[in-house]
């Protein structure tokens, strides 16, 4: 670990509200890529049963 | 050669963004790991910034980002708003959460750096201020999407949208030569070897930036994929109810 001095604060701050922000985002795609993917399957499989 | 416009057919968009998505997503997260280890444990304080001089490795490369963004959210919907192609009006639609989060990043790393260097965490300067009413147009373009429920309605009016919110864009990247004046300092990075930050800390930061538009790419493939698979959920429910 650098030693970031009277800063340390300010620069793991940044790191970590960069990074939960974009952890965040990442999760939430993937969250709804499953979410929609599923429903569409559901969709399909209904239909394709129903034909 | 293969047209660009090939790519306006969702299936051909499908089964091409599904080839590049492991080999963006894997070159993203090598440059954001390289970049980021190397500027964070690896590289000097700056005789004037301390140690906050680290916070340039993810303040810079989303502050770009969130500009280059809105600029690729702005191409996509000229191309739906002349040709009319699904795909790209949904490709800007996916990638506006993202350019909303970059947007985001800059301004909370920005306001943790100006805390301690300038004394304060805001200033109503032209460039932080521009980039908050470039924030607010995302969130706004976003709730535009959602507040409509004709696809193509909505694909309209956010270009019209994404068309006035340009503005902004291009003020947050110019706003230092427009005006000459502010806290915000100019360019970090530039062609001009006077201007341009030594490179101890150029390399790492060139990575990073690497990086962030790498995952910038895989994410806006990836939830393009989405969008065309709900739009294609839409149109099977809206069948189901009309038989």
């Amino acid at each position: 670990m650098p030693d970031l001095g009277t800063y340390a604060l300010p620069v793991l701050s940044s790191y970590a509200v960069s990074l939960g922000l974009l952890i965040a985002v990442i999760i939430a795609s993937v969250w709804k890529a499953r979410r929609v993917r599923a429903q569409l399957e559901n969709v399909e499989n209904r239909r394709g049963r129903s034909a | 050669m293969a047209s660009i416009w090939e790519y306006a057919n969702p299936r051909k968009f499908m089964a091409t963004s599904a080839a590049l998505l492991p080999w963006t997503a894997g070159v993203a997260a090598l440059c954001l790991v390289t970049g980021l280890v190397w500027g964070f444990f690896f590289t000097p304080d700056d005789f004037r910034q301390g140690s906050t001089v680290k916070i340039i490795y993810v303040h810079v490369p989303s502050a770009i980002m969130a500009i280059n963004a809105w600029l690729m959210m702005l191409v996509a919907s000229l191309i739906w708003v002349i040709r009319r192609h699904h795909v790209s009006a949904l490709a800007a639609k996916a990638a506006a959460p993202v350019g909303m989060v970059f947007t985001l990043i800059a301004l909370a790393t920005g306001a943790l750096w100006g805390q301690p260097m300038w004394g304060t965490w805001w200033e109503w300067d032209p460039r932080l201020t521009s980039f908050l009413i470039l924030f607010l147009f995302y969130l706004g373009y976003m709730a535009l999407w959602e507040a409509i429920d004709n696809p193509d309605s909505a694909a309209d009016l956010t270009a019209v949208l994404c068309l006035v919110g340009s503005v902004f864009a291009v003020i947050s990247r110019y706003a230092l030569l427009f005006w000459n004046q502010g806290l915000h300092q100019g360019a970090t990075l530039s062609l001009d070897r006077e201007q341009n930050i030594a490179n101890v800390f150029w390399y790492p930061l060139v990575i990073t930036l690497a990086g962030f538009g790498f995952l910038f790419i895989a994410l806006v493939l990836y939830r393009t994929q989405t969008e065309i698979r709900a739009r294609r959920l839409k149109a099977l429910i809206a069948q189901e109810r009309m038989a």
